[in-house]
């Protein structure tokens, strides 16, 4: 073997250890995530637990959601309005905003929020318990960990995220309003009535639905890093920061596939 | 033939990571009410045998029963029934740090009994007294100190009072007399209660305060074992070795 074969053939190995090692990894995931829906019925049930973390996952995100659903609403209609009007089609503006929030924005930026949020918490918080042995203590316990930790919050996750997207959605368009009143002292009951009338039950099942599936996707990958974490504080950390993004990759993943579905479903709503 | 008075019974247990044998024919016998000490250096091992014993992790080889049960290939629903006879000291308590002093002592009753809140609370008490740490009970984990944390861990291990507990490293970390009262109290704790104990430690101050027997692990084997003034007069090189370095 010559010298200068030595780097392609370890870097096929490095890529084939690579390919085979997130494979891997995916199937990891998926049993840990599938386990959630056997879990989920199974006695015993820990509502105080989930009551407790609907309150930390989901109440205390509102701040940050309350800031970004407003000025989603506002940067939008700033933006649109001029090409809008370029168009003679500033009147549809009210419309717009609440399609584009509703359908689209509202439930992928609130998931992305969430997500670097609670999933990074999620992950922080579980791994902490696994290096610092807790894990193992609620076992020596006779508690099913995955019981008391994971259902517990991706349960909370998915109950939480629709309600804080249907907060954010309305946020959002009542920024688009602001913008508008400021602007243009448009009213406020002529720009509600038409965002009303131009909302579909077919733009809100699929909108808000889709959160259920971001919420679970949240809470599995933040706990399954969580779970998995080794090598200390410094594995708590590298949990941490791979839930987010890995939390945000499948989100946007998962948001493609159900945009296809839902047109095969419900068609594109022209 | 079966001997009602041992409670733990480990034959011949291997268990290895990847590569790696830790444990290569462990066998030992705890009888009942007796306090057996495992020493040895540090990542020789004395953790896994602990935690296997408990479940927590599963040996290749052996067998491992506790209170008349085979621990290895034990179904989760019968090992948690097991488990609620066991209490466990953590090496750094594993107090979940989450809740208070007083939440942590609480989970193990609120989970496993039908005490109402006022027994709830006076058993709480009852054993933040025993530890000496009644003040605590309203403090987060977080802001007690490495003493402090064992003795809760300590309290929290045999708030069930079961028939078993297992100490991993209770005085680990600790100044030289936070250890020795750490090792009283565990010797008071099992007298009072009757409780069969091992424990795992490279203390041997404590292991010659609480110790009925010790074990000396090595090479993934006990190579010795005996009362601490049997090993301590022991001629074996690596026994006095150990205890001339230990001491």
């Amino acid at each position: 073997m010559s010298r200068r074969e030595r780097p392609q053939i370890s870097y096929f190995h490095y890529t084939r250890q690579r390919l085979r090692g997130s494979m891997e990894e995916v199937y990891k995931i998926t049993v840990f995530g599938l386990r959630f829906f056997r879990y989920v019925f199974l006695p015993p049930y820990e509502l105080g637990q989930v009551r407790k973390h609907l309150d930390d996952l989901g109440a205390k995100s509102l701040p940050l959601l309350t800031v970004v659903g407003v000025i989603m609403g506002l940067i939008l209609a700033l933006q649109s309005r001029p090409t809008l009007d370029r168009f003679g089609a500033g009147a549809f503006l009210p419309a717009m905003i609440a399609l584009t929030i509703v359908r689209e924005l509202g439930p992928v930026i609130t998931a992305l929020i969430v997500a670097g949020r609670v999933s990074s918490g999620i992950g922080a918080e579980v791994g902490s318990m696994k290096v610092t042995e807790q894990i193992d203590a609620l076992e020596v316990s006779a508690v099913d960990p995955y019981n008391f930790l994971v259902v517990t919050r991706v349960l909370a996750c998915i109950i939480i995220l629709p309600l804080l997207t249907a907060y954010v959605d309305f946020l959002a368009i009542f920024g688009g309003f602001l913008a508008e009143w400021l602007s243009f002292n448009s009213s406020f009951q002529l720009y509600f009535t038409e965002v009303i009338q131009s909302l579909t039950f077919y733009d809100l099942l699929p909108g808000i639905g889709k959160t259920l599936a971001f919420g679970y996707i949240i809470g599995v990958i933040g706990a399954y890093q969580g779970f998995n974490t080794s090598r200390g504080t410094e594995g708590v950390g590298r949990a941490a920061t791979t839930a987010v993004v890995l939390a945000s990759l499948n989100i946007i993943f998962l948001d493609m596939v159900i945009i296809q579905l839902t047109f095969l479903l419900f068609g594109s709503g022209n | 033939m079966q001997n009602d008075n041992i409670l733990i019974d480990v034959q011949d247990v291997w268990k290895s990571f990847d590569e790696h044998e830790v444990l290569k024919g462990i066998t030992m016998r705890v009888h009942k009410g007796s306090s057996d000490v495992i020493v040895g250096r540090s990542g020789i091992g004395k953790s896994v045998l602990l935690k296997s014993i408990v479940g927590l992790l599963r040996p290749e080889r052996g067998s491992i029963r506790v209170m008349d049960r085979e621990v290895i290939g034990l179904k989760t629903r019968d090992l948690n029934k097991l488990r609620k006879h066991i209490g466990y000291v953590f090496q750094y308590a594993a107090l979940y740090d989450s809740l208070t002093v007083r939440e942590n002592l609480e989970f193990p009753l609120r989970k496993h009994t039908d005490a109402d809140e006022e027994e709830i609370t006076d058993r709480v008490f009852e054993q933040l007294r025993l530890v000496g740490l009644e003040d605590a009970v309203d403090r987060m984990p977080s802001e007690l100190s490495g003493g402090m944390k064992k003795r809760i861990g300590l309290a929290r291990a045999i708030i069930k009072r079961p028939s078993i507990v297992l100490y991993d490293e209770p005085t680990a970390g600790l100044d030289p007399i936070t250890a020795r009262e750490i090792s009283e109290l565990i010797l008071n704790l099992e007298e009072q209660f009757g409780i069969t104990s091992i424990t795992v430690t490279h203390d041997l101050e404590c292991a010659r305060i609480i110790a009925n027997r010790i074990y000396i692990l090595d090479d993934g084997v006990f190579q010795h074992q005996g009362s601490y003034d049997e090993l301590k007069s022991s001629v074996d090189p690596y026994t006095r070795a150990f205890f001339q370095v230990a001491v």
